[in-house]
């Protein structure tokens, strides 16, 4: 008897999936759309003062979840963990700045990308560190964990990295910036954009150009949910053509910094 | 089981990832002894100038009134503040410029577990009888001679459980520095999972490995305890 009520359930349960399936997609929480994030990552995301969110992917992501009929859930954790979290079917998606890359690949499905970054050093405006090459000369780096600018600092020297003992990886980048205008660190490589934020907001710091390759953010989505991933990319290809997507960066990114990146 | 067994190839074999774990739990174990060390010299000197103060009784010097007040500062406030606050605060505020992440740590555990252990080491004290005060110092015994080799070594005795309690926390309680960006066996765990996007066997891992360090512990304190019995009467 008992058999039969866990056949009728699990039966029950799989007819539910399929059809959920076969409808156009499926979230977390029927309604909802998670984003997975860490919200100290200016201009992309951050906290404001009331205890929400802002920032571009935010907003971009706001928008999207409104083209889907969706109610947007932003859900603030470690960067390390926003990509596992996703795949653990924890969130719909993670939207953090996201640099494309291959590893990432293989556990993860991307949209298109809605922008660009490039790897940057913040160094003390008094520093002798004047180019990129000086970071090589024993210096200690802060990065933020799990970035790209980690993992390519943290790499061996071999490899074009410094080594694991020249990187100090703190949990978000303002704690790196942190480090750094203490003197725990003597320079801070991360992405260009939460750079000039970051710049911009404590004196006494400037940012080192460096040769790193420009870096495509885009969304990722589980592989186990290409309907959702399909969905959030039309969405983001319209948002992109009616020049929403512009009008999001460019209220965060001011046109200064857009004139810079343009003469770099 | 393939995918098991493709994610523990990810996770502790490929490009030597065993050895980070390695490296993380010689830190966490080399903060635990560090900070033992300081927590138990800082305990034995609050816990001594807590009870001499009390066996006083309202006569206590000027001086020790003093020390007292500063003792009982240190502990309302160690034991008031979370342990993560306290890292933080030395990390950041106190120590701001130092890079020396492991120094900062053991100072910050070892800062916290002494206010521990000094309540620990005080409750032993105050255990034993103050007849045998009395009797060792009528027998003409100095009253450091009967601390010594009459009232402290009962009172171990009677506090070694708690001490072990303490000494376990203590090596748990490691993972926390993991927010001053030092490389311990949780960071280095954390780390793998953001290299790898695999949660399973790096968290999985680690906690047996913590699980195993503590066991040995609770044995190697089982021995010590079962030494110190060798003597009592049944």
């Amino acid at each position: 008897m008992k058999k039969n009520v866990i056949a009728l359930t699990l039966g029950a349960a799989m007819v539910m999936t399929i059809t959920a399936a076969a409808a156009e997609f499926s979230t977390v929480e029927e309604g909802k759309l998670y984003m997975a994030t860490n919200a100290a990552f200016p201009p992309y995301e951050m906290t404001t003062d009331d205890g929400g969110f802002e920032g571009i992917d935010v907003e971009i992501a706001g928008a999207i979840a409104e083209k889907l009929g969706l109610e947007l859930v932003v859900d603030d954790m470690e960067f390390g963990s926003t990509i596992t979290s996703v795949q653990a079917g924890k969130d719909d998606m993670v939207m953090a700045g996201l640099t494309v890359t291959e590893e990432r690949k293989q556990n993860i499905d991307f949209t298109n990308s809605y922008s660009t970054g490039v790897q940057v050093v913040i160094v003390p405006e008094d520093s002798d560190i004047e180019t990129v090459d000086d970071l090589a000369d024993d210096k200690m780096i802060g990065c933020q964990e799990g970035t790209t600018g980690y993992i390519y600092c943290s790499d061996t020297v071999e490899n074009g990295g410094y080594g694991e003992d020249h990187v100090v990886a703190y949990t978000n980048g303002a704690m790196a910036v942190q480090a750094l205008l203490t003197g725990k660190v003597d320079a801070v490589v991360i992405d260009s954009n939460p750079a000039k934020a970051f710049v911009e907001a404590n004196e006494g710091l400037k940012i080192l150009d460096t040769e790193y390759v420009v870096e495509d953010y885009a969304i990722g989505v589980s592989k186990e949910n290409p309907e959702l991933l399909e969905a959030i990319n039309n969405a983001l290809v319209e948002l992109q053509e009616d020049g929403t997507v512009d009008a999001i960066v460019g209220k965060y990114i001011n046109a200064d910094a857009d004139e810079e990146a343009a003469t770099e | 089981m393939e995918a098991l067994r493709a994610q523990f190839q990810q996770s502790f074999i490929e490009g030597d990832r065993w050895l980070a774990y390695l490296k993380g739990l010689k830190v966490s174990l080399l903060v635990t002894l560090g900070a033992l060390a300081i927590g138990v010299v800082l305990g034995i000197l609050v816990a001594v100038v807590r009870t001499l103060h009390d066996q006083k009784r309202g006569r206590a010097p000027i001086w020790l009134v003093l020390v007292n007040k500063i003792c009982q500062l240190y502990t309302t406030i160690i034991r008031g503040t979370p342990m993560m606050v306290q890292l933080l605060i030395m990390n950041f505020v106190i120590f701001s410029t130092s890079r020396n992440r492991m120094g900062i740590a053991i100072l910050a555990l070892g800062i916290n577990s002494g206010a521990y252990t000094a309540e620990i080491i005080r409750s032993g004290i105050m255990s034993i009888d103050p007849g045998q005060m009395e009797a060792g110092r009528s027998l003409g015994m100095g009253y450091a001679t009967v601390m010594k080799d009459v009232v402290i070594p009962q009172a171990i005795k009677n506090i070694l459980p708690a001490l072990g309690n303490e000494l376990i926390t203590l090596f748990k309680d490691t993972s926390l520095v993991t927010v001053i960006g030092l490389v311990d066996l949780t960071k280095a765990a954390q780390q793998i999972q953001a290299k790898t996007y695999q949660a399973f066997m790096p968290f999985i891992g680690i906690a047996v490995m913590y699980l195993i360090v503590v066991m040995i512990l609770t044995w190697l304190l089982g021995i010590l305890e079962r030494r110190m019995r060798a003597s009592d009467r049944r």
